[in-house]
């Protein structure tokens, strides 16, 4: 039988009465859900993030070698000096450069991938296309660096169409070009491009996704030819996919050390330049100085994209 | 089944099926000649043609200590890692899922930061803060950094299934006699189950293959990404650093796999972003 | 006789709407008790105030004489059947069933058989071993009454259960509801939006408008003398009467109502001396098979409805056209005195 008073007589534990407080007080209970997360990030995070900065603001003695706390904006200023300078423009024009590349080779590919395909195929496309995203990122640079090496793939392929001539063309083109295919300015964009392909490909493919169907039916029946319907009505909303897109490409490409180092004729990109610093030199203020570019850079680059629509796409 | 556009007749033009499926063979090429080179019997390693098919490098490769030594490492910081990013993952999920609160916006940009900013800034942010406070860097740094990433991999899972969930399922437990921790071990756990070992699996991938965060944050530890890197100063080491490569590969391609099928079909499939 | 649930002053506030709005019930202890009310009338609100999945901003509730504000639901001697069944997707019909008893510590073989009795209840004894998705919503709605009756609880909530089935499975679920209530003599709370299931289930019925109770009463009284318009036009239909209308015929200024089948169109006969009639356009007639409709627009604009059976087997020619001017006439007790709009 079902017992007599309304609560059962028995309490319960320890469990059961924390329980019934975390049931009669949902505010204590959120902040016990919230406290671990928020105080890892906050302390761990933010913390980490804003010593960073702060380090920005103080002294490098460079004869000395050694960090003071004197609190100055030198660091800052310095990232206009011509050498300085230089390594930041390469880097956001690389960039650059690469958003869009990588934008044009992964439009065609998502385009099929959400118009042409069903079933199987279009699991089989998206398989085929997450598994290189999520594959190791150092394998697949040093893969290229066998690709392009002189006695690799590359090479034998251009001596098998006798296409040497053209690659010898194209590697005497400054600002492209480089002693040898992997040292050359192409081949760093060609492994950039490879890299974050996938991560173009999906936001557009989803973009694309999400058209409805009946629009492209109304602008033939409106009387547009498929390719006007393409011009006017499919790439204009498949900006924000393309955005999406283009932050990852972007921001990646600016931060990354490890592909100008094995991929490329010398020069530092803003990533190697960080990496530089705070290692064997140890002028931490200045590493915090120039990762301030980078984040500007992207918060700047964000804010333009955000008024694309590219976070509804993500 | 046919797509959306053959239903209204539309084939598509051989330009783009051949950029289409061309981009896919683009996208897998440089993969498979590693599988290729991993097989192939010349020392160089990466001459082209093959020369020969062969099994030598990969008994070589596994009697290595140094290899042993990073898969060991590497595993031990991506479970570890793996561990700390559930828990934590799964608590902001069960937070944000349903309540709107002061702050909600604020907190789930936050948890998304250390994936949407480049590695170096977290890894050197990471570095600052140990250095300030006189700490080493060395395993558990660099547990600390990967599962700060970690983290939103698994809340996005975790909260995609609590919001498919119907809260009458947690009523209806509470009403018949079950108190908060009964329905979570009996009602909640198993209906998040599949979602946040899909969560787990792509953390561990993720943390296993990481390479700028840890080249920060660790000591004189060597990570198998990080041994991967040393190894390009080696060119005549070439052939044992593709077998490693390959197993790699093959290695985290079955948890993505696994994620993707455990969560297809559902509220948005796992892995579609990173 | 014991009070089952008792709600003194009770309201509910979200923000600032008030869902429930200083409501007071007493429910007794055996009755089934139907909530009625359209949607947003704040009954639901109170079901969930009595299971413990809301708590009240202001008053008291009181379930078997004990207060239960501040008690989480699984402290309450009480039992829901939810709208959409929320029967547990990873666990098999039996499992379903027995979920309470597990949690209250009861041993397996012991909870295993007292489910198995449960779904027997219910006319679902063989289906033990199956999973909530390969059931109908009729067998789903069946596992989750018995889901509720195996804890044998003082109290049974039922949250609109038969709202997704169809009218032939409603109908006889609702008769199977009653007998069951009857035969295990335990307090059933029913709520619904839809009338006609409220009467005929119920012993009493609590008619909710805005979140305040408009009248509790039985059936019968509910339709015989609805306490306000709401009421009357709520629980089948009326017409209601109001202002100089009102004045004229029931000699009060209050709102009376008359029930359409109470009412007959006037044959061209003499006035009797206790009847009252109004006269007007006869716009649509309506066949409704047992009776006929007609629908009478008045002086005042006011739409006036009539309602008579077709007692007639034989088919004769309609005793009136549409356009014609009628009067409809009525007892003057069939009349009832309503409150004014609350």
């Amino acid at each position: 039988m079902s017992s007599q008073s309304l609560a059962l007589d028995n309490p319960g534990g320890l469990l059961r009465r924390l329980s019934d407080l975390l049931y009669r007080k949902p505010t204590l209970y959120l902040s016990m859900l919230l406290i671990p997360p928020l105080l890892w990030f906050g302390a761990v995070y933010l913390g980490s993030l804003l010593t960073l900065l702060w380090q920005g603001f103080y002294t490098f003695d460079d004869f000395s070698m050694t960090v003071t706390p004197d609190l100055t904006l030198a660091n800052f200023a310095a990232l206009f000096q011509a050498a300085n300078f230089d390594i930041i423009l390469r880097t956001v024009s690389m960039a650059v450069a690469v958003s869009i590349a990588s934008g044009l080779v992964a439009f065609p590919i998502a385009y099929y991938m959400a118009r042409y395909t069903t079933g199987k195929t279009k699991a089989f496309f998206y398989i085929a296309v997450m598994l290189p995203m999520w594959a190791s990122y150092i394998i697949k640079a040093y893969a290229w660096t066998l690709l392009l090496a002189k006695g690799g793939v590359a090479m034998w392929f251009i001596q098998a169409l006798h296409l040497q001539p053209l690659l010898e063309l194209i590697l005497g083109i400054p600002g492209v070009g480089g002693n040898t295919l992997s040292t050359s300015h192409l081949g760093r964009f060609l492994v950039f491009v490879y890299i974050w392909l996938p991560f173009m490909i999906l936001p557009i493919q989803a973009s694309l996704e999400r058209l409805p169907p009946s629009l492209l039916q109304a602008s033939a029946d409106l009387g547009a030819k498929p390719r006007q319907t393409f011009m006017q009505v499919i790439l204009p909303l498949s900006i924000p996919g393309i955005a999406a897109g283009s932050i990852f490409t972007f921001s990646l490409t600016l931060g990354d050390f490890i592909v100008p180092q094995l991929v490329g004729p010398p020069g530092f990109f803003i990533g190697n330049m960080v990496y530089a610093l705070q290692g064997s030199i140890g002028n931490m203020p200045m590493a915090a100085a120039f990762t301030l570019v980078p984040i500007v850079l992207i918060a700047v680059y964000l804010s333009i994209v955000k008024r694309l629509g590219a976070f509804d796409a993500l | 089944m046919r797509s959306n556009a053959e239903k209204h007749g539309e084939q598509a033009s051989w330009g783009l099926k051949l950029a289409a499926w061309g981009g896919l063979v683009f996208l897998h090429f440089p993969i498979l000649i590693i599988f290729m080179y991993a097989f192939n019997t010349e020392s160089s390693g990466f001459s082209f043609p093959p020369q020969g098919f062969t099994l030598h490098w990969f008994s070589v490769a596994l009697a290595r200590p140094d290899v042993l030594e990073a898969i060991k490492l590497s595993a031990q910081i991506a479970a570890l890692a793996t561990v700390v990013a559930m828990i934590l993952g799964t608590l902001a999920a069960a937070a944000l899922y349903r309540r709107d609160f002061f702050g909600k916006e604020s907190i789930s940009m936050l948890l998304i930061l250390p994936i949407a900013l480049p590695g170096i800034i977290t890894g050197l942010a990471l570095l600052a803060a140990f250095k300030r406070f006189g700490i080493e860097p060395g395993f558990l740094t660099i547990v600390i950094g990967h599962a700060t990433f970690c983290v939103v991999i698994v809340y996005n899972n975790v909260i995609a299934r609590f919001r498919r969930t119907s809260h009458s399922l947690i009523e209806a437990s509470m009403d018949l006699g079950a108190d908060g921790w009964q329905t979570f071990r009996y009602i909640v756990l198993p209906n998040l189950g599949s979602a946040l070992l899909a969560g787990g699996m792509l953390a561990f991938a993720l943390s296993f293959d990481e390479i700028i965060v840890t080249t920060f944050t660790a000591g004189h530890e060597r990570t198998l990404p990080l041994w991967l890197l040393n190894q390009l100063a080696r060119p005549r080491d070439v052939p044992v650093t593709n077998v490693v490569a390959m197993l790699v590969m093959l290695a985290t391609m079955l948890p993505i796999l696994g994620a993707y099928y455990l969560t297809k079909g559902g509220e948005g499939v796992a892995g579609s972003g990173k | 006789m014991t009070l089952a649930v008792q709600f003194t002053d009770v309201s509910r506030a979200f923000g600032d709407v008030k869902a429930v709005d200083r409501v007071s019930i007493d429910i007794q202890d055996g009755e089934f008790f139907s909530m009625l009310g359209p949607s947003g009338s704040g009954k639901t609100t109170c079901l969930r105030l009595i299971a413990g999945f809301e708590q009240p901003s202001a008053g008291s509730i009181r379930i078997h004489g004990v207060e239960a504000v501040g008690l989480a639901p699984y402290r309450r001697d009480v039992n829901t059947v939810f709208q959409d069944y929320a029967l547990f997707p990873h666990m098999n019909v039996l499992e379903n069933v027995a979920y309470g008893l597990k949690v209250k510590g009861v041993g397996k073989s012991e909870r295993l058989a007292r489910a198995e009795e449960a779904l027997g209840m219910v006319a679902l004894g063989s289906y033990g071993g199956r999973k909530p998705v390969q059931l109908s919503g009729g067998q789903r709605q069946r596992v989750a009454l018995a889901r509720a009756l195996v804890n044998r609880p003082r109290v049974l909530l039922l949250d609109e259960p038969l709202g997704a089935l169809d009218l032939k499975l409603r109908e006889q679920m609702q008769s199977e509801l009653k007998k069951l209530q009857r035969q295990l003599g335990i307090t059933f709370i029913f709520v619904t939006h839809d009338q006609s299931e409220a009467l005929s289930m119920s012993d009493r019925v609590a008619v909710f408008n805005k979140g305040r109770i408009e009248q509790v009463d039985t059936p019968r009284n509910l339709y015989m003398k609805p306490a306000t318009p709401f009421v009357a036009e709520f629980v089948g239909t009326s017409n209601v009467l109001k202002g100089e209308l009102a004045m004229q015929l029931n000699g009060s200024p209050l709102p009376v109502s008359i029930r359409p089948e109470h009412t007959r169109l006037a044959n061209g006969e003499a006035l009797d001396s206790d009847e009252v009639e109004v006269s007007g356009l006869l716009h649509d007639i309506q066949y409704q098979g047992a009776s006929t409709r007609f629908e009478i627009q008045l002086e005042n604009g006011q739409n006036f409805s009539v309602s008579q059976a077709n007692n007639q087997w034989q088919l004769d020619d309609a005793p009136v056209q549409q356009g014609q001017r009628v009067s409809a006439r009525w007892a003057r007790g069939a009349m009832v005195g309503l409150r004014e709009e609350m």
